[in-house]
């Protein structure tokens, strides 16, 4: 693969550098150390977590990123609580957790909505667990289903959404119960293209308004750098952190920025990373050889 | 959308087809039945004879084999006696849709030929009671056990092992121990009604119960339910639907019970009534008093299934797809 003349990913603009300085001031919300996890198998254990380090600080928007394989799952169910650790801890604000909490609010990848709910109900779920009223819950959970656009279809029930509706409501659900975080496993993984980028830009409007931090999986090399402040990139077998990278495009972010030379640069950057030069290549480089030795000779018959 | 085919796999029918073959469905039957009733020549086996004659073991209004009449008339030809006359007729255990009919009205009108027996309905509402309260029971203890079986592995274990032992001793055995404990009367009834729908109520239900998406319990978990809520605001409510169709599946299986439960003890009910009926060679009522099981059962079902709609809305618009 020829290389684009670009900057290097780690030049940034005095803007963005001033941005992460700031960053780099604010609190610790997640604080994740040594992190490991192994799960046992018919074929003896498997490391699918190994020694995850890293912080996210407060109203940061991080993406993980990596290889199939690589955990990514493992990694945002442990720290959601749904997966307990098998060495190392996650602190919340300091706190260990343990266990699943309305502290870190989750979106899946799956529609995980209350089918038997109305909108309206599901976004009062959280808040209603808490002890919140009724009648406090529902104007709360109103205003949140106004953030997101969906005050039109209060009284739905979820079956009679879109998928991009649906993880609409989801996110609102999730932020009504005032996580300190919000972990998004691949949550418009399932969504078409042109849904996706919608809803990549009304992500980044409600994290522009609200103070919420974020970590969010995707596999999607460009959803992963538009989205984020900083991208944990992880390698496969076992999962481990294999950089850190500082997103070098300015914010706000908008769709001509996925041509700018800072984001390619980024770009170029995670493909090295997650497809290494000459794996991947070596393997579409054999399947051509077969190819092209078939033609114009006679295969000869195995013996 | 005229020209579709009637067999086209795996898509459904228009509506005016839908009725049509429903319409079919029972037409078809009853059809064969009349044909078989109404037209001499496709199977009538007996001679129902209207005058002996000679052969002085006939009587007026006996039916008899045609192979036999037919000797017995040969027999009287050569003979030179007086011939026996009759018709052929099907035997009486199978009486034609329209003296069924009939039946079907003046079972209900005709008084008890005794004054300790019950009238029809009166059977026919004891039956009714007795699977309400055997049924009932067993979703009382059935439902909440087999709920709490899907949710926690530790309450499935404990005793759903055993259940699956139980489920294959056939509740009609328990006959005799439960009239010993029960008495003769109503009790052994609803309790072979108890035992026979109990342990497959457990293990479908929670099986059901298992079946749900367990995502929506992470989901639940990360919004801060506890343990409690799980249970009572997403469990409950997420396999109700599914629930409310396995009780209605359920319900019918009871019914199938209900046939060996009225000969436990003394007979009774609408079975006291069959029985009954067909030592007095009444198969006429005997086919009435079958056909209204089926009609009660299919119209309970009808009833429950519409009250379902109403009940979960939210499955309207995935019941359609």
């Amino acid at each position: 693969m020829t290389k684009l003349d670009l900057p290097n990913y780690k030049d940034q603009s005095p803007e963005v550098k001033a941005r992460f300085d700031d960053l780099k001031q604010r609190d610790v919300i997640l604080d994740v150390k040594h992190l490991g996890k192994i799960f046992d198998s018919a074929k003896g254990p498997v490391t699918a977590l190994e020694d995850i380090n890293f912080q996210v600080h407060r109203r940061e928007f991080v993406t993980v990123i990596g290889p199939s394989g690589c955990g990514k799952s493992t990694l945002i169910r442990t720290l959601a609580g749904l997966e307990s650790a098998t060495s190392g801890e996650v602190l919340l604000e300091g706190a260990a957790v343990s266990g699943p909490g309305p502290d870190r609010g989750m979106v899946f990848q799956g529609y995980t909505l209350f089918p038997w709910l109305t909108v309206k109900k599901n976004v009062m779920f959280g808040l209603r667990n808490q002890g919140v009223s009724a009648v406090e819950a529902e104007s709360e959970a109103l205003e949140w289903i106004n953030l997101v656009g969906l005050e039109k279809f209060a009284e739905v029930y979820p079956d009679q959404l879109s998928g991009g509706m649906k993880q609409r409501v989801a996110i609102a659900r999730a932020l009504a119960a005032k996580p300190r975080i919000l972990l998004m496993d691949e949550p418009f993984g399932a969504l078409d293209a042109q849904t996706r980028s919608k809803m990549q830009a009304y992500l980044l409007e409600i994290w522009r308004h609200i103070d919420i931090t974020i970590l969010f999986i995707t596999h999607d090399l460009d959803e992963a750098i538009y989205l984020a402040d900083r991208i944990l990139v992880l390698d496969a077998h076992p999962g481990r952190v294999s950089e850190l990278i500082e997103v070098p495009v300015s914010r706000p972010r908008a769709p001509e920025q996925l041509l700018r030379p800072e984001f390619l640069a980024a770009r170029q950057r995670l493909d090295e990373l997650i497809h290494p030069p000459g794996q991947g290549d070596e393997e579409v480089g054999k399947l051509n050889m077969l190819r092209f030795a078939n033609v114009g000779e006679e295969v000869q018959p195995q013996n | 959308m005229t020209s579709a085919p009637w067999l086209a796999p795996r898509i459904a029918l228009s509506q005016q087809r839908e009725r049509v073959l429903t319409l079919l469905s029972f037409l078809l039957p009853l059809l064969i039945w009349a044909a078989v009733s109404y037209t001499p020549f496709i199977w009538h086996p007996n001679m129902e004879i209207t005058e002996p004659g000679s052969v002085n073991y006939f009587q007026e209004g006996m039916q008899i084999e045609r192979e036999t009449f037919q000797e017995e008339y040969n027999t009287q030809l050569e003979a030179g006696g007086e011939l026996p006359q009759g018709f052929r007729a099907n035997p009486v255990y199978l009486p034609a849709p329209h003296e069924v009919a009939i039946a079907f009205y003046t079972s209900f009108t005709t008084e008890p030929r005794r004054r300790s027996e019950q009238w029809l309905h009166e059977s026919l509402w004891h039956s009714i009671q007795i699977i309400f309260w055997g049924f009932t029971l067993s979703s009382i203890l059935g439902v909440p056990l087999g709920i709490l079986s899907g949710t926690f592995a530790a309450v499935s274990r404990l005793h759903e092992p055993f259940i699956e032992f139980f489920r294959y001793l056939p509740a009609p055995a328990f006959g005799a121990l439960a009239v010993a404990i029960l008495g003769i009367y109503d009790g052994p009834k609803i309790a072979i009604i108890f035992i026979g729908t109990f342990f497959q109520q457990v293990l479908v239900i929670s099986n059901t119960t298992r079946k749900l998406d367990i995502a929506l319990l992470e989901a639940a978990l990360t919004l801060g339910a506890n343990r409690r809520q799980l249970l009572f605001k997403v469990v409950i409510p997420g396999v109700l639907p599914q629930l409310y169709k396995d009780q209605r599946i359920l319900l019918g299986w009871a019914w199938t019970y209900l046939i060996v439960a009225e000969l436990i003890g003394t007979s009774s009910g609408i079975t006291w009534f069959i029985t009954q009926q067909a030592r007095y060679q009444n198969f006429d009522n005997v086919f009435a008093a079958i056909m209204m099981i089926g009609i009660i059962g299919l119209l309970s079902d009808l009833l429950l299934a519409r009250l379902g709609k109403r009940l979960f809305p939210w499955e309207r618009s995935s019941n359609k797809s």
